[in-house]
């Protein structure tokens, strides 16, 4: 049974629609992203599957059981960081876990967990006087004090260095090692790239693509960046004319092609006929960002990637 | 093969009873009453480390209780206030106004911040209910109400001489309807403030017409005819009249202790209408 299964969810504040029928299912033991542009309802999405906020359609349910008809039952189950919130500006590290730990039925066990999460030198520091980082620790171990299922994380890492950054994911990944399923909110593509399963992409209150990240990237319309520095100056429509390329641009004489490994095998037999070196020669895999700003950008979307579980936009191309 | 398959079921069974519980043995779920504990006792724990609020609700009207005890004009009797000195009409001042930095002053303050930093938001992802924070702070404002009444009645007869109250319930039962007067016009200003500035600008403006009521200025009895008319339409300001007269050894008018109930009434429902816990 998936530990999330939302379906056809949708939500308006007055007229504004937030969420306009998102759905997707999330496996035991998964990190699932919701990756999305600011203000695309990756946090209303989360807020319904945890019961804070009431849909206005659809249908959410949480290990088999509706947030919305009983709560309490979701919350012990359930474990969540909320984008800013913060704790009592003079309660200690320690009072917070033993606190927390008292709402839950089955509370693990703070000492270890404080541990786990470096905290033990800070016990006895007050909230106010603990670093960015120490904070985010504080939450993780707060949302996972009382033996959750599955923790919602939103914005996790917005503010932390990227030092800081990385000993989170090293943390988030534990924390999936030890058998909770994760469902991170995040604008990072490159958090996103690096820890999830699989992601759902949200724009504008729907689910614009849902893959693994990989999966993402090779089917964004250019998954692959060729950059050289050619030897004699090469016509910049010569390229664009390349099987698969997408876009070519120049900057101090260095050319950067977008395409597809067709236009690879493409440029380097051109630049062969001609005689042409290739200079600091570079082939790259385009980032999950590429392919974000591919799906949600306003950029030449004639072509839609083909993705599997976007049916909704499979079917509007056989249309048109 | 019946023997061996059963055993191993139950192996099974006991094995993964520990770990997984909801699906086999599902414990129960803490009760209300005792997360509500957990939270009041973290929030006592909060409250004692606020020594600005322990100084004004606690300490404050019994310090300015004994200023006004040490002028020897006012330990005179009066004929004009019935044959009481000053200092004897200070002491329901000062318990009034304890409830007042309470009320007003102390708890919006707190709860509009709790709400500002997203505290009780923080909360309502847990099985704890936000609820639980705000009713420690008015549970906690109202002990500490009472520890500033104690002192300041036991100051007063100590140092003073200010005799205790001859009518002892009915003066609770007063003191009691304005403390949850003043505790619930604080939780009306922070259900209407958004941010603790406003909390706290909202809080000043209610400060002084609530002293100026509960006779911090001149006693309510001291008052001209129509002021006090008016001034014991306020809920302090009847309660105050309420207190004057328990001290002196009768019962208080109801029509006093109506008016301290009826807004204390109206107080708690308009913040329980319009409270949002984010």
């Amino acid at each position: 049974m998936p530990i999330i299964e939302v379906d056809g969810l949708r939500k308006a504040y007055g007229n504004r629609t937030v969420v306009d029928g998102v759905s997707f299912t999330v496996g035991e033991g998964e990190i699932f992203g919701i990756l999305g542009p600011n203000g695309a309802g990756k946090t209303t999405t989360v807020e319904c599957v945890a019961g804070l906020r009431v849909p206005d359609a659809g249908t959410v349910r949480v290990a088999g059981i509706d947030p919305r008809t009983d709560r309490d039952e979701v919350r012990q189950i359930l474990g969540m960081q909320l984008q800013e919130s913060e704790l009592q500006a003079k309660l200690t590290v320690r009072e917070a876990l033993e606190l927390y730990s008292a709402f839950y039925r089955r509370p693990a066990d703070w000492r270890p967990l404080a541990e786990r999460l470096g905290l033990t030198a800070h016990l006895r520091s007050r909230f106010a006087s603990l670093s960015g980082g120490q904070k985010q620790r504080l939450f993780i171990a707060l949302a996972l004090v009382g033996s959750p299922r599955l923790v919602v994380l939103d914005e996790l890492t917005t503010g932390l260095d990227p030092r800081g950054r990385r000993d989170t994911w090293a943390l988030i990944e534990e924390v999936r090692a030890s058998g909770v399923t994760v469902l991170l909110v995040t604008h990072f593509m490159e958090e996103a790239q690096h820890l999830c399963d699989r992601v759902a992409v949200i724009d504008a209150g729907r689910v614009a693509a849902l893959d693994t990240p990989s999966g993402l990237v090779s089917g964004a319309a250019s998954p692959t960046v060729i950059s050289f520095t050619p030897s004699e100056p090469v016509g910049s429509g010569e390229l664009e004319a390349l099987p698969g390329a997408v876009s070519v641009r120049e900057r101090d004489g260095r050319l950067t092609v977008d395409g597809t490994d067709e236009t690879v095998d493409a440029v380097v037999s051109l630049l062969a006929r001609r005689g042409i070196t290739a200079r600091r020669l570079r082939i790259a895999d385009a980032t999950l960002d590429d392919a974000f700003l591919d799906l949600t950008g306003r950029t030449p979307a004639s072509v839609p990637a083909p993705f599997p579980a976007a049916p909704a936009a499979a079917a509007e191309r056989g249309e048109g | 093969m019946p023997a061996p398959t059963s055993a191993s079921a139950s192996a099974s069974a006991s094995a993964s009873a520990p770990a997984s519980g909801p699906a086999t043995a599902p414990a129960p779920a803490p009760s209300v009453v005792s997360v509500s504990v957990a939270v009041l006792r973290a929030e006592a724990r909060l409250f004692a480390r606020e020594p600005g609020a322990w100084f004004w609700i606690v300490l404050f009207p019994t310090a300015l209780l004994t200023v006004l005890g040490l002028v020897p004009a006012f330990r005179e009797p009066s004929k004009d206030l019935g044959g009481l000195r000053v200092v004897d009409l200070y002491v329901p001042v000062a318990l009034l106004l304890s409830t007042i930095t309470a009320g007003v002053q102390s708890m919006p303050n707190v709860l509009t911040g709790y709400r500002e930093r997203g505290i009780l938001r923080r909360l309502s992802t847990t099985p704890a209910r936000p609820v639980a924070l705000l009713l420690s702070q008015v549970v906690l404002h109202g002990a500490a109400v009472l520890v500033s009444a104690v002192l300041a009645l036991a100051v007063g007869r100590l140092a003073f001489g200010v005799a205790l109250p001859r009518q002892p319930l009915g003066y609770a039962v007063a003191f009691v309807l304005a403390a949850l007067a003043a505790l619930a016009t604080g939780t009306v200003i922070a259900a209407l403030s958004r941010t603790v500035k406003i909390a706290a600008a909202f809080g000043t403006i209610v400060f002084f017409p609530t002293m100026f009521s509960a006779g911090v200025w001149a006693p309510v009895q001291t008052m001209p005819q129509t002021l006090q008319t008016i001034v014991q339409a306020t809920p302090l300001g009847a309660a105050a009249r309420a207190l004057g007269q328990a001290a002196a050894g009768d019962w208080p008018d109801w029509t006093l202790l109506g008016v301290s109930a009826l807004w204390a009434v109206v107080l708690i429902a308009v913040s329980a209408r319009w409270f949002r816990w984010e």
